[in-house]
């Protein structure tokens, strides 16, 4: 079903525009802490520079830079992650998804909190992006 | 017994509005959570986690949990939508 789009134009503009909104998409996931943006926002733009990436490119390309399998993978790196930083807290001798207790040994305090949340946003864009991108192509895999 | 079945609905509809009534309107600022809860999140959220904007540190610090619980299902509606359609396509 999907097949490399004829035109060259679209081909080109789509390979240079890939990049600008995975940075994008990093830059909202960043700007969580400052403004609208976050963990969830993020991902789904991550997912649709991938997305693109499918419509445009064609199915050979398109696979060969991002396989399906990792996909799944990413998702439940994503979610590991967001696990990992509530347990990890209950070892060193906090409540579960305390970040004050996150065993980084330079912060401490306030600005150890800031990092935790951090951590998570970034394990919740993991799991959105990699989410996305498996049911999308469950749906246009054919037989 | 099927007929019992739209009565029954409407019932639960109409109990569960009755239920509603008692909450406190939108935005009264009188209600608990307007005057224990939002004032602790607004004053204490920039020195506990240095983070500017309050709607993130809530979400993500305060009330983490449930942000646990929301990717959760975010994951596994893909798995489960995953599984449905492994079974028509191959």
């Amino acid at each position: 079903m999907i097949g490399r789009y004829e035109s060259p134009i679209v081909q080109v503009v789509c390979s240079v525009l890939i990049p600008f909104i995975q940075l994008f998409a990093l830059y909202v996931i960043m700007h969580g802490h400052y403004g609208p943006g976050g963990g969830f926002q993020g991902g789904v733009l991550l997912a649709v520079s991938i997305m693109l990436s499918r419509l445009c490119l064609g199915k050979e390309v398109s696979h060969r830079k991002f396989p399906p399998k990792l996909a799944m993978v990413l998702a439940s790196v994503g979610m590991l992650i967001y696990v990992l930083a509530g347990l990890v807290p209950m070892a060193t001798g906090g409540a579960f998804l305390d970040y004050a207790y996150l065993p980084i040994p330079w912060v401490s305090g306030a600005p150890l909190r800031y990092l935790g949340i951090l951590i998570v946003e970034m394990g919740i864009a993991l799991a959105v992006f990699g989410t996305l991108v498996l049911v999308f192509d469950k749906l246009v895999e054919e037989r | 017994m099927k007929w019992l079945t739209i009565p029954i609905m409407v019932l639960f509809l109409a109990w569960m509005l009755y239920a509603t009534s008692g909450l406190p309107s939108r935005g009264d600022p009188q209600a608990p959570a307007s005057v224990y809860v939002s004032p602790f999140y607004i004053e204490r959220s920039f020195e506990d986690t240095e983070t500017p904007n309050i709607v993130t540190a809530v979400l993500a610090d305060y009330r983490g949990y449930d942000t646990l619980g929301e990717t959760m299902v975010i994951f596994t509606a893909g798995l489960a939508c995953v599984l449905i359609l492994m079974r028509k396509g191959s």
